[in-house]
C-alpha cells in the first residue's frame, strides 16, 4: 500500500515538557486509524505538527514522499490535509450554510472578486454534502444556536469539502453525551464512506476506537508504545497499564 | 444577489440621487457631496471591519488623495474633477499597496495603532513641508467636468453629480465585492481567522487586499472632498478625522453599504445644525447620539434592513 503520511524522529517540547519524543510512524492510503493515549501524551501535539500548527523541534514529517515538516497550515492544507478541531472552529455568527459556502471558496483556490458566494449552484452543492452529515435542516441556523455535537460535524463537513488525501479529527465525539457518540460517528464513517481519504482521528472511547479503526496508535509521554490492529493494541501490557487503565501500576514495596 | 441585479439597483439609485440633487438647495447638494465624500471613506473602514480590523487612520488616504489631486490641478494642469478623483484614488493605493502585507500581520488596537501611526507621520510631514503648504495647506481652482468648464451657479451640482456617480460606482463595486466568494471569506476571518487558514485560504492575504481597496476608497474621497472645498490642508490626515471616519463605519455597522452613507450624512446633518445652534458643545451631542445608537442599535444603522433581508435569504 501506498504511504500517505510518513513521520520520523519527530521530537517536540514545551519547557521542560517533552510531547513528542522521537516519533516513528507511516501510515497508508485509506487506513482508518486511532491515536489513544491519555492527556498529555502527545496525540494532538502530533496532530498539530502534521497540520503545521507546531514545527517540530526535530524529525521530518512527508505527505506522500513530499517534506512538509517547515510548511504553515495553508500550504499543508493546499497540499490535501484537512483537520478538524477538539474545540470546533467556525464563524460563529454565520449561518451553518455560509460555513459550508466559505469552505467551499477556500478549496476552489481563487477568491473571486465578483463571484457570488451564495450562488444557486454553490448552495446545491454545500447542501448536498451537509445532507450527507444530516445538517441540511440546520442549513440557515447561526451556529452560535447549534448544540455541541452539530458544531462538531459541522466541523468536520467543513474539513471534508476540500476532498484531502488526510483527514485528522481531533476527539470528534469529546463533549457529546454517551447516547449521541455512535450515531455521531456512524454519520460520520457514513459521509465518509466512498470518499478517498485517509482517517485519523483522536479519541478516547475505547468502544467508539475498536468499531471505527482499523488500526490503532497508542502514545504515552510523547512516545509510541503500540502500533497494531485494535484488540492488539488494547490487549498490550503497556496500554493497559499507562492508557485504558486496565491494569494497574506493579505495587511498590518499602 | 447576482452582480447584474446590484449594479442595477445602483443605477436606480444613483438616477434617484441625480435627480433629487436638481431640487435641492445649494447648502444641502454641498452637505450632501461632503457625506458622499466622508462615506465612501467609512466605506473602506467598513469593508475592514469585515474582515475583523479597524483603521484609526484613514486619514493617511485620505489625505494622500487629497494632495495628489491637488498637486495634479496645481501643477500638472489637469483640471477634469474625473481625472482628479482617479488620481487622488491611484495616489492613495501606490502609498498603501507597499504596506499593506505588513499592517496585515497585525490585528484589533495594534493594527488600528499601526494605521494611525502612519496618518500622523504623513501629518507632521505635511505640516512641515512649505511645498505642501505647511499648516495653512493651499487652494485649488474649480475644476471642469470632461473638458467643460462649470459655471459658479452649478458647481454645488457639478460637484455632487461627479460624487454621486463615482461614489455610486464605487459602492456598487464594493456591494459585489462584499456578496462575493472574498466577501464571504472576509467574513469568516473576522469571526475565525484560525479555521479560514485551515481551509486553505490566505488570511493576511484577504486583509491586505482590504486595506488597499479601502485606500483606495479612502483616496477617492480625499480628492473629492478637495474639489469640494476648493482648499486642503494638512487636517486632512489628522488623527480626529480619521476618528469621525471610524464614528460613521460603527454607526453604520458592517452589514449595509447604504447605511454608510446615511450614517455620513446624519453626521453632516448633525454637525451642521450643532455647529449653528450650540457651536461649543456639539461633540457633545455627536457623543451622545453614538452612545444612544450603541445601546439601541448595537449592530449599527445597516442592521435595521440588512437583518431583515438576511432572515428573508435564509428562509427562502
Amino acid at each position: 500500500m501506498t504511504e500517505v503520511l510518513s513521520a520520523r524522529g519527530l521530537a517536540k517540547s514545551f519547557g521542560a515538557v517533552t510531547a513528542a519524543d522521537g516519533v516513528d510512524i507511516d501510515i497508508a492510503a485509506g487506513e482508518r486509524v486511532s491515536l489513544i493515549g491519555s492527556n498529555g501524551a502527545g496525540k494532538t501535539t502530533f496532530v498539530n505538527m502534521v497540520t503545521g500548527y507546531l514545527k517540530p523541534d526535530a524529525g521530518r514529517i512527508t505527505l506522500q514522499g513530499r517534506d512538509i515538516t517547515r510548511l504553515g497550515p495553508r500550504r499543508i492544507t493546499r497540499l490535501g490535509v484537512a483537520r478538524s478541531f477538539q474545540v470546533p472552529q467556525l464563524a460563529h455568527d454565520l449561518t451553518v450554510l455560509d460555513n459550508m459556502l466559505v469552505a467551499a471558496a477556500c478549496s476552489d483556490g481563487r477568491l473571486s472578486f465578483w463571484k457570488p458566494a451564495r450562488s444557486p449552484a454553490r448552495r446545491e452543492q454545500a447542501l448536498a454534502l451537509l445532507e450527507r452529515f444530516t445538517l441540511a435542516g440546520d442549513a440557515g441556523r447561526r451556529v452560535a444556536e447549534l448544540p455541541g455535537g452539530v458544531r462538531k460535524l459541522l466541523d468536520i463537513a467543513m474539513a471534508l469539502t476540500g476532498r484531502p488525501k488526510l483527514l485528522l479529527l481531533d476527539e470528534p465525539t469529546s463533549g457529546v453525551s454517551a447516547q449521541e457518540k455512535y450515531p455521531m460517528m456512524d454519520t460520520i464513517a457514513g459521509a465518509l464512506a466512498g470518499e478517498d481519504v485517509t482517517v485519523l482521528f483522536v479519541e478516547h472511547d475505547m468502544d467508539i476506537v475498536t468499531r471505527y479503526a482499523d488500526r490503532v496508535v497508542a502514545f504515552y509521554s510523547g512516545r509510541i508504545i503500540a502500533d497494531d490492529a485494535p484488540q492488539a493494541v488494547l490487549a498490550d501490557e503497556q496500554v493497559r497499564r499507562y492508557v485504558t487503565g486496565t491494569l494497574q501500576p506493579a505495587s511498590r514495596t518499602c | 444577489m447576482t452582480p447584474g441585479r446590484t449594479i442595477l439597483y445602483g443605477a436606480a439609485l444613483m438616477a434617484a440621487l441625480l435627480v433629487a440633487g436638481l431640487v435641492m438647495p445649494r447648502w444641502l447638494q454641498f452637505l450632501c457631496t461632503m457625506a458622499i465624500s466622508h462615506g465612501v471613506v467609512s466605506l473602506g473602514i467598513v469593508l475592514l471591519m469585515r474582515s475583523g480590523v479597524v483603521s484609526f487612520g484613514q486619514g493617511f488616504v485620505f489625505g494622500a488623495g487629497g494632495y495628489a489631486a491637488a498637486l495634479a490641478a496645481n501643477h500638472l494642469g489637469i483640471s477634469d474633477a474625473f481625472v482628479l478623483v482617479a488620481f487622488g484614488g491611484g495616489a492613495a493605493v501606490l502609498l498603501a499597496a507597499p504596506i499593506a502585507p505588513l499592517l496585515a500581520r497585525y490585528r484589533s488596537i495594534f493594527f488600528a495603532m499601526l494605521t494611525l501611526a502612519i496618518s500622523m507621520v504623513l501629518y507632521g510631514v505635511l505640516v512641515k513641508s512649505s511645498a505642501m503648504g505647511g499648516s495653512d495647506g493651499f487652494n485649488v481652482s474649480r475644476p471642469t467636468l470632461l473638458g467643460a468648464e462649470v459655471p459658479a451657479e452649478s458647481a454645488n451640482f457639478a460637484l455632487y453629480a461627479v460624487a454621486v456617480i463615482v461614489v455610486g460606482i464605487l459602492a456598487t463595486a464594493a456591494r459585489i465585492y462584499s456578496d462575493s466568494v472574498r466577501g464571504l471569506v472576509s467574513l469568516a476571518i473576522r469571526e475565525n481567522e484560525l479555521r479560514v487558514e485551515y481551509l486553505g485560504a490566505s488570511v493576511t492575504g484577504a486583509i491586505a487586499v482590504n486595506f488597499v481597496f479601502a485606500a483606495f476608497l479612502g483616496g477617492v474621497g480625499g480628492a473629492l472632498t478637495l474639489l469640494a472645498l476648493g482648499h486642503i490642508e494638512p487636517g486632512f490626515s489628522y488623527w480626529t478625522t480619521s476618528g469621525e471616519f471610524v464614528f460613521i463605519a460603527i454607526l453604520a455597522g458592517h452589514h449595509s453599504m447604504l447605511a454608510v452613507f446615511a450614517a455620513s450624512l446624519a453626521v453632516e446633518l448633525v454637525r451642521s445644525f450643532s455647529n449653528l445652534y450650540f457651536p461649543h458643545t456639539w461633540q457633545l451631542g455627536m457623543g451622545i447620539f453614538l452612545l444612544l445608537m450603541i445601546r439601541f442599535l448595537p449592530r449599527g444603522l445597516g442592521s435595521l434592513w440588512a437583518d431583515r433581508r438576511g432572515t428573508a435569504v435564509q428562509s427562502s
